[in-house]
């Protein structure tokens, strides 16, 4: 069950433990009965089946920086130990120099610029510069995060990101079905992707945005026609 | 705020995938976005779209005094400033390198080519004269947009109806468009602008249409104006690219060939459009 909600609509969310997910706000109401749910954003307003869990879903191209999430950034400059990145926010964000996965001072990445990263939003907030990490926090690992060589970069909305890192959605799993290939999904609206040669990896980026709520809104039947017609 | 350069690996994959003619939306090195001209209500009023790419094009008329040096001539001003609206990339208030290119070469496809006759706009000798302003609105930029641009202009002017003048003696009257219909603008000729991108590495081909990642990656740009009875009205190169004479005419040639085709889907989207509107003749 979900409804459309626009910013400052009031949303009836009431249980012991309630989790408010993007796009809510709870505002202390004054004088009246106590504080009050209000929505920022506009899109359709989603719960979980106990009513313990509430978000706004929406769909935008530019990206606001939240902890803890992946993304893809091109690194802009170097400064002093570490690196200026650029991934689509109001600020650049930094990457120190030591967070990456057995990087001492004596041994740093040598990353250029103009080279893309796959990192981890680990602070972020309103209007200070966000700052990005190369390594899973607990096990310091890098478990995939670090610089990305060749291939290409798409850019799409963000609500195709998060469709695409859904286990469920049919995109990925049908183009590697047809031909190996490669992929990192970064949330603020860009995708790297690679492939043995370039008219698959040109095929990918179409379909990309091809099945972008944004732009095209094709189903997994359009797409095996997109790919036909493409000679995959 | 200037959007940082692309990165390495859309630069490396952009030039191999080019060097095998292959581009990334799947055209060929030769094929133009498909154009879709929009017409609102008002006449003269027309939004272009070269895939992502678009512009609007307004154009209205207002009856002056002319300049005392010309006093048989009307006057067409242009008026194309980019807003932030097309790219973050343009700021308001001071024009950007694009802006400033935009800007001449409109005015020389449309006024100094002489595409609209300027002495038909004439009303009453050193008294009355018509003023048409044209005005380019920059919705987005996926690269372009000179092309979309002058196409959305020429399209406009074309597709623009001025009220019907009277003159006895010394009086002028202006009739109403409800009274009697509005008529053409009387235009010369119709001019099209194309651009093609050229690249540092000799083994890439030149592209026509470019993308707005193949434009900020190109070493070079060769802009041409020309209409469909092949007379070139402009031909400007920037960026420095050493091309030779054969390279030059053969992009002239394909330029001949796509003014052609452009002509036949404008004329055609101007007689649809003209079908579907009430204009009642007495």
């Amino acid at each position: 069950m979900s409804a459309t909600v626009l910013p400052g609509t009031t949303v009836p969310a009431q249980h012991v433990n309630l989790k408010l997910g993007p796009g809510l706000l709870q505002r202390s109401g004054a004088g009246e009965a106590g504080p009050s749910i209000v929505s920022t954003r506009a899109g359709t307003l989603n719960h979980s089946s106990n009513g313990s869990k509430w978000w706004v879903e929406s769909n935008s191209r530019r990206y606001i920086p939240a902890p803890q999430e992946s993304v893809i950034g091109a690194i802009v400059q170097k400064v002093g130990d570490g690196f200026r990145v650029d991934i689509g926010s109001a600020h650049s964000a930094s990457l120190d120099g030591l967070a990456f996965e057995g990087a001492t001072k004596r041994n740093k990445p040598n990353l250029k610029i103009g080279c893309l990263v796959y990192a981890r939003v680990s602070l972020a907030h309103k209007d200070m510069e966000p700052e990005l990490e190369c390594f899973d926090a607990q096990t310091r690992k890098s478990e995939g995060f670090g610089e990305v060589k060749g291939g290409f970069l798409v850019r799409c909305s963000l609500k195709m990101c998060r469709d695409l890192l859904d286990p469920k959605h049919f995109l990925l799993p049908l183009l590697g079905a047809r031909f190996p290939l490669e992929a990192a999904v970064g949330m603020n609206g860009r995708v790297w992707v690679n492939a043995k040669e370039p008219k698959q990896i040109i095929a990918i980026s179409r379909c990309i945005e091809a099945v972008d709520p944004d732009g095209g809104r094709l189903d997994e039947a359009g797409v095996k026609v997109l790919l036909g017609a493409l000679d995959i | 705020m200037r959007p940082p350069s692309p990165s390495i690996p859309e630069k490396e994959f952009l030039f191999s995938s080019l060097k095998e003619s292959l581009r990334l939306d799947g055209r060929l090195p030769m094929e133009i976005r498909a154009p879709i001209l929009t017409f609102g209500d008002d006449l003269g009023w027309v939004e272009c779209s070269l895939g992502k790419t678009r512009v609007l094009a307004q154009v209205e008329g207002k009856m002056v005094k002319p300049l005392p040096e010309r006093p048989f001539e009307g006057m067409i001003t242009i008026h194309s400033e980019i807003s932030p609206m097309a790219s973050s990339e343009y700021e308001p208030g001071r024009p950007s390198d694009e802006e400033v290119t935009i800007t001449r070469m409109l005015d020389k496809v449309l006024k100094r080519s002489d595409a609209v006759d300027k002495e038909s706009l004439c009303i009453l000798a050193g008294q009355r004269v018509w003023h048409i302003r044209l005005t380019l609105h920059f919705l987005s930029d996926a690269g372009n947009m000179l092309d979309c641009a002058c196409l959305a202009g020429m399209v406009a002017l074309k597709h623009f109806r001025r009220p019907d003048v009277e003159v006895v003696g010394d009086e002028v009257t202006v009739h109403q468009p409800t009274e009697r219909a509005p008529i053409p603008l009387a235009i010369h000729h119709t001019p099209f602008c194309f651009t093609f991108a050229f690249f540092s590495d000799p083994a890439i081909p030149p592209v026509i249409d470019p993308t707005q990642l193949e434009q900020r990656l190109s070493a070079g740009v060769l802009s041409i104006a020309l209409n469909a009875q092949r007379e070139l009205c402009v031909l400007q190169k920037l960026g420095g690219v050493p091309l030779d004479t054969e390279e030059v005419l053969k992009i002239v040639n394909i330029a001949v060939q796509k003014a052609k085709e452009l002509n036949n889907i404008v004329d055609a989207r101007l007689k649809e459009d003209w079908a579907g509107r009430k204009v009642e003749v007495r």
